[in-house]
């Protein structure tokens, strides 16, 4: 019961500060204490699974972020004032996502940020509540797109910063036949809707796109790996763009080995895969498949060398790894950092406005803004797999992408942007009829 | 660049070292080179364009350099490194934790170590490794290595043109290796037949590789003698393909069986005796998994004896659990089904929080020994993988051991009598109550065998025991409540089934289609296949 004590133990601050608080107002010192409320501490939430299917990739995040705001800490804290980290567990259950960021966004002791979520069903879970109680989220993982709120500021990569660029190197590699394969939700299914779409565009016929699904933590791909290869075995050169979740991973690649298929003759392109996921398997046979992603632990940068430096020595074990949405969270809040000192304050609206246009240095040895549509500017890397476990980079695009919250491949979404400063302040602005439309989403899931 | 064009290039240098073995006199060995004429070579792997390093690689693999095997060899591990503000080139000679042991790449001296801060590994990617093992393959070709000649003679198949044919020819009649042989047979055969020569299909008839079948494709459109041949030698290849890929499907489909056979005996053995629906049952699968994962920890170096003993371990260890359950929990819920369900779901969560906390909630890597690894190339069509192929010889051992147990031991006659009339046995003098434990221990034990053979398929983490519970409960329902044999060819019916049906529809609906396959059938038969015999209900 790792999580509940953590919740408790977090819990406990505030009330010792309440109740030395009323210990001083008893004593008649309400001034000094209402100064003393000023240089309360800044809460940070962290709304990450520490149980459950996703605890697996959630928890090094929440680590992470408990790095990140001790570093903040240690350099002075934030506007003279300390960062106080609450933690909860969610426990992997999407409408517990939406209670505990209730609980988190409501009541005296409200949070003034929330660090969270992964799967993009947790995130529409918290959507509603966030709008709601007027939270700020930042959401680390990439996602499929379709989507742009007020409240959320998505720092993982849009279709448009992995899914389509890594397409592209695919193509320019020569690749003329496409096996999607993904797990059966939300996620796979709109990317893949992007990436049919975007192929037929450029000229694949339907007889060299196949598409398969299967259910989160499917662990016999036999006859699908199978088909993979008679699908490949036409003669044209075939890759497989995987989107495939979390564990499902080890048994698809132990397989694709077992029946003898290397990255030569099929490669993988997968988007859900990196150094994490990566520990849990023997690499070996698995050297020259690849990941798109806009960060990857191998980068030559002085600053990842620094982060990797006090990550290993923040967890105490020097096989410890970092991925993407480890860069996604760094980045993320180190643009928070820098818009509440630029708010002067760390309210939300003042915060919110202060951050768009607000740019940090990022892993990779850029740097990277917020953009208008809560999106942010990353480099897209393609990384192959190497005999350690990590990820050699191919391929870099040659400067920035900046997210697309609305995919331009979609027939619904085409003329969709999203633009939340003001006059238009607006999350769904149709450019063709320059109308805001609000509501229902553009592609329903 | 097609697939095609980055298989030409890898053999397009076996098919040069060919050509330069027929003409004698082009290949001067001894020539040592100076150390700043291998510095140049190296430089050149260094280039920024993976095409360049691509010729760098090929003007190494065609200089003198006495270290050019070492080279490609680093080059292709990720273990080739330039000094990031110098001029030195290293070899990494061992890339675990965090600094390197490197030695010098000119000179093969040690040279200290390296971190990623003061060297730069260079990268490589799929097309350059494809030609880099090219490269090796056909440095190795003139070293005469037999596994090496056969992976180049392989390699030929479909790239044969006039220039490096005759080269080809003398490679064959110096051959003595008769695989080697058949494989630079088949490739001159394809080229003949590629020429126009009819007689030469008779080599290919009932050849399996894709590769072969992708030549004839083009070649059997339009008419003539050679088309019609073509098309003749092609529907037999479909044929036998269709076969070996019939026999592939079933063997998938005895693999998923075996898996779900072993996950749900052990509930056929609780659930059919004692009628105790356990929801932990999964979770005694995961032990088992993660005591495979803990002797291989105690036993570094040697995953293979590790597992061998996880065998009688993990049966003990969850056999432990299963009786601690038994005694603490179920022996008191007698007869109340619905809080038996709701309590062992109760310590279902328990025992995965406890795992979680314990090893922490990531997935734990259970290696895979030496003999357990790759798969057995029974023809081009048709592999079968060892790991899968061990598991479904246990289960089927697991199988026969726990019949015989049921059907020879005192234990098995007891458990028959309680299964059949509890009253009666206990009147008999059978002591029920011990019956309960040993079997739901039984059980529970078996369980934990399951979890040491999936430690070899799937992932070990916490949730590993929730994958395959519904499973379970699904083949012990379908083959008759407390029938082992009744879980046998239930296990094994819904494993090819699913086998069968995924690439139609897909694995979701595949899954669905066999749910509801065998809701009907219950419907017919509410007591499954194997309807238990004399029982009292």
């Amino acid at each position: 019961m790792k999580g509940f004590s953590m919740g408790s133990l977090s819990l406990s601050r505030p009330l010792l500060m309440g109740a030395l608080l009323s210990a001083g107002a008893a004593l008649g010192l309400s001034d000094d204490a209402r100064a003393e409320a000023d240089r309360d501490p800044i809460r940070v939430g962290i709304l990450h699974s520490l149980s459950g299917t996703m605890a697996i990739s959630e928890s090094t995040l929440k680590d992470e972020m408990l790095m990140l705001i001790e570093q903040q800490n240690e350099r002075g804290g934030l506007l003279g004032r300390q960062l106080e980290p609450v933690v909860v567990d969610p426990a992997s259950d999407w409408p517990l996502f939406a209670e505990q960021a209730r609980d988190l966004l409501s009541g005296d002791d409200r949070v003034d940020v929330i660090f969270g979520n992964w799967t993009s069903a947790s995130r529409k879970a918290v959507l509603p509540v966030v709008e709601e109680l007027n939270g700020l989220l930042f959401y680390p993982v990439q996602y499929e797109g379709e989507e742009s709120s007020d409240n959320i500021f998505y720092t993982g990569a849009a279709p448009n910063q992995q899914a389509i660029p890594a397409v592209e190197y695919l193509r320019e590699q020569g690749v003329e036949r496409w096996a999607l394969v993904g797990t059966d939700y939300v996620y796979p299914r709109t990317t893949n809707k992007i990436l049919e779409a975007w192929l037929k565009d450029q000229g694949v016929s339907d007889d060299d796109i196949m598409v398969n699904y299967t259910p989160f933590g499917h662990s016999d791909w036999q006859s699908i790996v199978s088909s993979i290869a008679s699908f490949g075995g036409q003669g044209k050169k075939t890759a497989v763009i995987s989107t495939i979740n979390g564990d499902a991973n080890v048994p698809f690649y132990r397989e694709l080995a077992n029946q003898g298929i290397s990255a030569s003759d099929i490669p993988v392109m997968a988007f859900s895969v990196g150094e994490q996921e990566l520990t849990g398997i023997d690499t070996a046979p698995l050297v020259g498949h690849m990941a798109a992603w806009n960060y990857f632990m191998s980068v030559d940068s002085d600053a990842n060398f620094d982060f990797i430096d006090s990550w290993l020595a923040y967890k105490g074990d020097d096989s410890a790894v970092t991925n993407d949405p480890m860069e996604a969270h760094y980045i993320g809040f180190n643009m928070w950092v820098e818009a509440v000192k630029k708010a002067g304050t760390p309210e939300v609206d003042a915060v919110r406005d202060a951050i768009i246009g607000v740019t940090v240095p990022n892993l990779s040895g850029g740097s990277s803004a917020m953009m208008p549509n809560h999106h942010i500017t990353k480099p897209v890397m393609i990384g192959e797999i190497q005999n350690d476990g990590q990820f050699s980079v191919v391929w870099q695009t040659p400067s920035n992408i900046a997210g697309d919250a609305w995919s331009d491949y979609l027939p619904d979404s085409r003329n969709l942007i999203s633009d939340w400063r003001a006059p238009l302040h607006c999350g769904r602005l149709n450019v063709a009829s320059m109308t805001c439309e609000d509501g229902e989403p553009a592609v329903s899931q | 660049m097609s697939r095609r064009a980055i298989r030409d290039l890898w053999r397009a240098g076996v098919v040069l070292v060919l050509v330069m073995l027929a003409l004698p006199g082009v290949v001067h060995a001894g020539d040592q080179i100076s150390d700043e004429q291998a510095r140049t070579l190296l430089e050149g792997l260094d280039a920024s364009g993976f095409e360049a390093k691509g010729e760098a690689v090929e003007r190494i693999a065609s200089s003198q350099a006495t270290q050019r095997e070492r080279w490609l060899q680093a080059l292709l591990e990720g273990r080739l490194a330039r000094e990031r503000r110098g001029e030195h080139f290293y070899i990494i000679t061992d890339d675990a934790g965090r600094e390197w042991p490197i030695i010098d790449a000119i000179t093969l001296e040690d040279a200290g170590t390296g971190s990623r801060r003061t060297i730069n590994t260079i990268t490589i990617n799929n097309t350059l490794r494809t030609r880099i093992e090219g490269a090796l393959a056909a440095m190795s070709l003139t070293a005469g290595d037999v596994s090496a000649r056969l992976a180049a003679a392989r390699a030929l198949l479909g790239t044969l043109d006039e220039a490096s044919a005759p080269g080809v020819e003398d490679t064959l009649a110096d051959e003595e290796d008769p695989a080697v042989r058949e494989q630079l047979e088949t490739a001159l055969a394809l080229y003949r037949v590629q020429q126009g020569d009819v007689a030469a299909l008779e080599t290919l008839r009932g050849h399996l590789d894709t590769r072969v079948r992708n030549a004839l494709v083009p070649l059997a459109e339009g008419d003539g003698e050679l088309a019609g041949e073509a098309r003749r030698v092609l529907a037999g290849i479909e044929r036998k393909r269709e076969w070996h890929q019939r026999v592939q499907t079933l063997f998938f489909g005895l693999s998923a069986g075996s898996i779900l056979v072993l996950a749900a005996i052990g509930l056929a053995i609780t659930f059919g005796v004692m009628g105790v629906i356990n929801m932990a049952h999964g979770e005694l699968i995961m032990l088992g998994a993660y005591s495979a994962w803990w002797l291989q920890q105690l036993l570094p170096g040697q995953p293979g004896l590790a597992l061998l003993l996880a065998i009688p371990f993990g049966f003990l260890v969850a056999a432990a659990f299963g009786i601690a359950i038994e005694r603490s929990v179920i022996r008191f819920l007698k007869g109340r089904p619905l809080e038996t369900l709701l309590a062992t779901f109760g310590v279902s969560l328990i025992l995965q929080q406890l795992v979680r906390t314990v090893f922490s909630p990531l997935n734990r890597a259970v290696a895979a020994p030496e003999w357990l690894r790759g798969s057995w190339q029974v023809t081009e069509a048709l592999s079968i993988s060892y790991s899968r192929l061990a598991v479904l010889i246990f289960c089927l051992v697991v199988f026969a051991a726990l019949w015989a147990v049921m059907r020879f031991t005192r234990l098995g006659l007891e458990v028959r009598a309680v299964t059949q009339n509890r009253d009666m046995a206990r009147a008999m003098g059978v002591r029920a109550a011990r019956v309960d434990m040993l079997t739901f221990g039984l059980g529970a034990g078996v369980a934990g065998l399951a979890g040491v053979a999936l430690s070899q398929i799937t992932n070990v983490g916490p949730n590993l025991g929730q994958n395959y519970i519904v499973d379970s409960f699904l083949v012990v329902v379908f083959g008759g409540v407390g029938n082992l044999w009744g879980t046998l060819v239930a296990g094994m019916t819904l494993g090819v089934l699913n086998q069968v049906l995924q690439p139609w529809v897909g694995a979701v609906l595949a899954k669905i289609v066999v749910l509801v396959g065998v809701i009907l059938f219950i419907q017919k038969r509410p007591q499954g296949l194997f309807p238990p015999r004399g029982r009292v209900s």
